[in-house]
């Protein structure tokens, strides 16, 4: 295709164009935050549970920063969702009870532990990775447990009231505020999102992904460009944590659990990754499988959550939800999915 | 301070000898199974439902631990993991943690979430004193059942012709196929092998660490310690690494119990840094 533009427009207007065209808004993406949004009138008696997706979809969004741009298989990402989490009950707890506050405060934190973690998965093959990764959760998790005089230990972090949003807007009792908080958060951090990964940057980190030798030859450097994108991931993870500390006024050791980590990669391989609304639509679909199932079986849905993922991959992400998603084809890709 | 030594040496070889069937499907074979630990659950599970329904020995238990793990592993093996080989680490660690999950699951339904515990026959209870040294019986007992193991693996693994069969199926699949070699049932025999080893290993470690559904999770990162520390490339590294496991852990729990499992945590981040291939890798 290229060969047919003049060399004077390819020179100077084809990289943006094509960037361009990347980042153009489709109106599928209209309607699915229209919808989301519209949510808050329609179905006022389940904003808890919409909070708690809303949640999760920003957790999984931010794995999917890192494993479906980076292609770095992460088995410890709630180590930043725990940081967020906790940052935002201690803050509250000991002054900062403005939540918008918190909430930005809490997502620095978290960043700063993603950029120190991010050097130890530099090096290695994804083996290591998956390691360190889950070193590192489980260090947060061991430090959190011991250090129980400051986060309360196994019997979580209590007292946590936060104050009004912007000193305006009270946490309610039907969760109608936490969920248009919640999903603004979402909302705004998908944004910014969607703008990262759609630059220059974006594209050189999926170069990265496909081959790093070759991306490195023509000029692209790793390292940075992992630390960066490895930061932001963890900011996003630690705002996603806050949130669930702020609407939920409770912190507690599970939110740095290894099932927390398992659940953003099964909301990922539900939804799909590298084209961001996998894991929203992840995240939907999730945690309605899981309501219904620990509905029905209360003690056990964790079987069938591991019965699902074993299915789901044994016969091929790639196939299955390329066959789901037949119908809805057009859809997707328009929403910048990849092609089945 | 050397009986907590010894009891470390004992936890270690005990860890070696549950995770030597995943130092060779992860380590040689490049396969991610985080369900190792499953295998390792159904060998206890099977010992506690034998000594306690059926009243077995404790000793006729073991080889029969390691039989139902091993069958587990066999069939496990050649309706699900072998269409896993050739994917991505990704997917291997999707399919591995579902399988986690549903263990976890069945070993809750089947024999309830409360911690599972067996009687020792009385001949492997109590302490000797060796050169003033108090040592237990069963610790005696574990070195040397998992010391002899090691032996006997490394023989098989280098000496045998099924043992160079192998190395050879893993060095390249492809090449050992075209000379003959029988590599789907090498890969079965391997695998199903580790898994009994798990299951026996699982079977000795129920009066330890005790048994619970948990078990499969709790373990997994120890297993994978084992084998990333200890490096890919024998089963020399991954005993080191195992040792050392054991008796960090022992001593950092009988020492310095504030910092709990902190110090095997941060000595495992330390080593992948310093040396991501592992400690007793050969420089590839």
């Amino acid at each position: 295709m290229l060969t047919s533009v003049p060399p004077e427009t390819r020179e100077t207007s084809a990289p943006a164009a094509f960037l361009n065209a990347k980042a153009a808004w489709r109106w599928p993406e209209y309607l699915f935050w229209l919808s989301a949004f519209a949510l808050i009138l329609l179905l006022p008696n389940r904003h808890l549970l919409m909070n708690e997706i809303a949640i999760l979809g920003l957790f999984a969004l931010s794995l999917d920063l890192i494993l479906g741009y980076a292609g770095i298989v992460s088995l410890g990402h709630a180590a930043f969702f725990g940081v967020g989490a906790y940052a935002a009950g201690l803050l509250t707890k000991y002054g900062v009870t403005e939540p918008v506050t918190g909430l930005l405060i809490s997502g620095a934190l978290a960043g700063a532990a993603g950029f120190l973690a991010s050097f130890m998965i530099l090096r290695g093959t994804d083996l290591t990775r998956l390691m360190v990764t889950l070193g590192v959760a489980l260090i947060f998790h061991e430090i959190a447990n011991r250090l129980d005089w400051i986060t309360g230990g196994t019997d979580g972090l209590l007292g946590v009231a936060p104050s009004a949003i912007l000193g305006r807007f009270e946490f309610d009792f039907t969760g109608r505020t936490a969920y248009v908080y919640s999903l603004s958060v979402t909302f705004l951090l998908f944004l910014a999102a969607r703008r990262i990964v759609n630059s220059p940057f974006g594209l050189s980190l999926k170069a990265l992904k496909d081959n790093r030798l070759r991306a490195a030859t023509i000029g692209i450097a790793p390292n940075r460009r992992l630390i960066a994108i490895y930061t932001l991931a963890a900011v996003y993870a630690g705002m996603a944590g806050a949130l669930l500390t702020q609407t939920t006024q409770f912190v507690s050791l599970e939110v740095l659990d290894f099932s927390r980590s398992a659940d953003a990669l099964l909301v990922l391989v539900i939804g799909g990754s590298g084209y961001l609304y996998g894991g929203l639509i992840g995240a939907i679909a999730f945690k309605l499988m899981k309501d219904t199932l620990s509905a029905m079986t209360p003690a056990y849905w964790i079987f069938w959550m591991g019965f699902i993922l074993v299915i789901l991959v044994l016969i091929g992400r790639d196939r299955l939800v390329a066959g789901i998603a037949r119908p809805f084809a057009p859809l997707l890709r328009l929403i910048g999915g990849r092609r089945p | 301070m050397l009986t907590i030594l010894f009891d470390g040496i004992a936890y270690g070889m005990l860890l070696f000898v549950m995770a030597a069937g995943l130092a060779v499907t992860l380590g040689l074979m490049n396969f991610v199974n985080l369900a190792h630990g499953a295998f390792a659950m159904a060998g206890g599970y099977a010992t506690v439902v034998l000594m306690t329904r059926f009243g077995v020995p404790f000793l006729a238990c073991l080889p029969l631990a390691f039989l139902f793990s091993a069958a587990l592993g066999l069939v496990f093996e050649r309706t699900l993991y072998v269409r896993m080989y050739e994917r991505s680490h990704l997917d291997q660690v999707l399919f591995s943690i579902g399988l986690v999950f549903m263990a976890i699951a069945a070993a809750d339904y089947l024999m309830g979430s409360s911690q599972q515990n067996i009687q020792l026959p009385s001949y492997l209870q109590g302490r000797i004193t060796v050169a003033g040294v108090g040592i237990g019986v069963y610790r005696l007992f574990l070195v040397v059942i998992c010391g002899l193991m090691a032996l006997g693996l490394q023989l098989i693994l280098a000496r045998t012709r099924f043992g160079s069969q192998l190395r050879a199926a893993v060095d390249d699949r492809r090449v050992a196929r075209g000379l003959g070699i029988p590599v789907g049932t090498v890969f079965a025999i391997t695998f199903a092998f580790g898994s009994g080893l798990a299951g026996l290993g699982g079977a000795l470690s129920a009066e330890i660490v005790g048994l619970d559904p948990g078990f499969p999770l709790k373990f997994m990162l120890y297993f994978l310690i084992v084998v990333t520390v200890g490096g890919t490339s024998s089963l020399t590294g991954p005993l080191l690494a195992a040792l050392l496991l054991g008796v960090a852990d022992v001593m950092g729990k009988y020492l310095v119990p504030q910092l709990g499992a902190f110090i095997i945590y941060a000595m495992m981040l330390a080593v992948l840094m310093i040396r991501p291939q592992g400690l007793f890798a050969r420089g590839r």
